[in-house]
């Protein structure tokens, strides 16, 4: 297949557009795989692309209930940035953050990475104290990370209300690395580069039942027929559970609502994303126009992809706090994704219980700007069987170990992160 | 939004509750060993179905109560304080 480029779209252009094909093929499943990669997510999909890209492994089927693309890798508020405060997270998600740098050269595809820069606003003296931490971590990891006063921000965004009598914006610590990407185009992306290296993508597959065999796996039982594979990595996001418990084990997972909001088309009001510190509330412009913004889990766990008010009220009412001519705002469309939640609020990418099943799971609300990182990883402890550096504490057995990586310190608790 | 039927209070309208966590494991004794702490504190079935929970009438009784719920539906069926069995079982 052609490669997209400016040159292409002009002669594409004097051709009528008849030239283009699809992104990828609608291949007829084998009966047997190298890799078998469940779920056609972000993570699903990278992990396919780096297993043939990094490792040459493309004898690598991708499988997905429905089209690629429309669980939570299509549901998301589409943030990119690395500022965490642990070394196991910070290091990882800065690995990732440079995939992301470097994605559109590697894939051939456009997805409209925009680099706007990820301001966390602060309010009082502790929070600020507790910036200043966080932003010396990452320097010291050769992150990015700016300290900003009240005027600095607002110079950066300028309908913010720092006065706010309750609330006054003391300053906020700068990702200028940070920002966005366009979620469906990575999701295409990594399609189309995956299948370029010959990954078969398999839509409308479910997954019905793991086959295992004296305590390693042979294969998935699926909606097309029994496929095998001696290897087979998880990517569901919310549904892990579900699958782990067909292959016989549990795990620290809880499933969780988390909502995504979006406006009506505006002009260009706010160029960067910024986060709300005296409540849960993160938004951004898309290049549409519409504000897209977020908050907190809805509180319980669940399965229904399917928001309550009661949550869409807190998060408009955050917002309207922070940025009060949102005030005039009006919402267009709601959705919620399903978070599968660890008990620290940190992922696994690894091996399991099962020998030849892996994971890339309990990516809690963070999965998105993860995601050519997690593809990254989870293939080289896939293609290797055993993990990166950069995944090595992501692990199952780190609760049991007393190994947390619990970044906001809540404790055990799957609904607080 | 949910509604539960608080047995102190009646039926309420989920923003007056907190749900605190999973009700189907049971808290070990203090010796008990790693395992039975690390199962009790972190794994979970995470059931797409019916499960049992403890939410807590924050703004009203204060109460604990118990609650089955279904995770896909957000259905309730049956709600009783802490202590007390819930009706009809469907584990």
């Amino acid at each position: 297949m052609a490669g997209y480029s400016g040159l292409r779209i002009f002669s594409e252009g004097l051709r009528g557009n008849s030239g283009w094909r699809p992104a990828w093929r609608k291949p007829e499943p084998k009966r047997e795989y190298d890799v078998i990669v469940v779920g056609g997510g972000g993570h699903g999909l990278a992990t396919a692309f780096y297993l043939a890209e990094v490792h040459g492994i493309t004898n690598v089927a991708v499988l997905e209930k429905g089209p690629i693309g429309l669980g939570n890798t299509g549901r998301n508020t589409t943030i990119v940035r690395s500022n965490y405060l642990l070394p196991q997270n910070h290091h990882f998600y800065e690995h990732s953050l440079k995939l992301w740098e470097g994605l559109e050269q590697s894939l051939n595809y456009n997805v409209m990475m925009s680099q706007r820069g990820v301001i966390n606003v602060f309010h009082n003296d502790a929070q600020r104290n507790a910036a200043i931490r966080r932003g010396n971590a990452m320097r010291l990891a050769g992150i990015d990370a700016v300290l900003l006063d009240g005027a600095g921000v607002k110079a950066m965004c300028p309908l913010l209300d720092i006065s706010n009598g309750r609330f006054p914006v003391m300053g906020g610590l700068l990702q200028p690395r940070g920002g966005t990407a366009r979620h469906d185009a990575v999701a295409w992306g990594f399609a189309h580069a995956a299948d370029a290296r010959g990954v078969d993508i398999l839509e409308h597959c479910e997954v019905t039942g793991m086959i295992v065999e004296g305590g390693a796996i042979r294969g998935v039982r699926t909606t097309r027929g029994e496929i095998r594979a001696p290897k087979v990595g998880l990517a569901v996001a919310g549904s892990t559970s579900l699958l782990t418990e067909m292959a016989g084990f549990r795990v620290p997972i809880e499933s969780h609502l988390l909502q995504a909001f979006v406006s009506e088309g505006l002009k260009p009001m706010i160029d960067c994303v910024v986060t709300f510190g005296a409540g849960h509330f993160y938004i951004s412009q898309s290049d549409k126009g519409g504000l897209v913004f977020g908050g907190g889990l809805d509180g319980y766990p669940s399965y229904g992809q399917r928001g309550t008010l009661r949550e869409a009220e807190h998060v408009y009412a955050a917002g309207v706090s922070m940025i009060p001519a949102l005030g005039r705002l009006r919402g267009l469309r709601s959705w919620a994704g399903i978070m599968d939640m660890s008990p620290d609020g940190s992922p696994f990418i690894c091996r399991t219980p099962v020998r030849g099943l892996y994971m890339t799971a309990g990516w809690c609300y963070g999965g998105f700007k993860a995601t050519p990182g997690s593809g990254w990883c989870h293939a080289w402890t896939i293609a290797r069987d055993e993990p990166h550096a950069l995944n090595a504490a992501f692990t199952l057995d780190r609760f049991r170990e007393g190994r947390m990586i619990d970044e906001r310190g809540n404790g055990p608790f799957h609904w607080m992160h | 939004m949910l509604q539960i039927n608080c047995p102190h209070c009646g039926p309420r309208d989920e923003a007056e509750f907190t749900y605190r966590g999973d009700a189907t494991v049971t808290r070990p004794g203090p010796d008990a060993g790693i395992e039975a702490w690390d199962d009790y504190l972190h794994l979970r079935d995470n059931p797409r179905g019916w499960t049992v929970e403890w939410w807590l009438h924050s703004a009203g009784c204060r109460a604990v109560l118990k609650v089955r719920r279904h995770t896909a539906t957000h259905e309730i069926d049956a709600v009783a304080t802490a202590g007390e069995r819930l009706g009809a079982d469907r584990a």
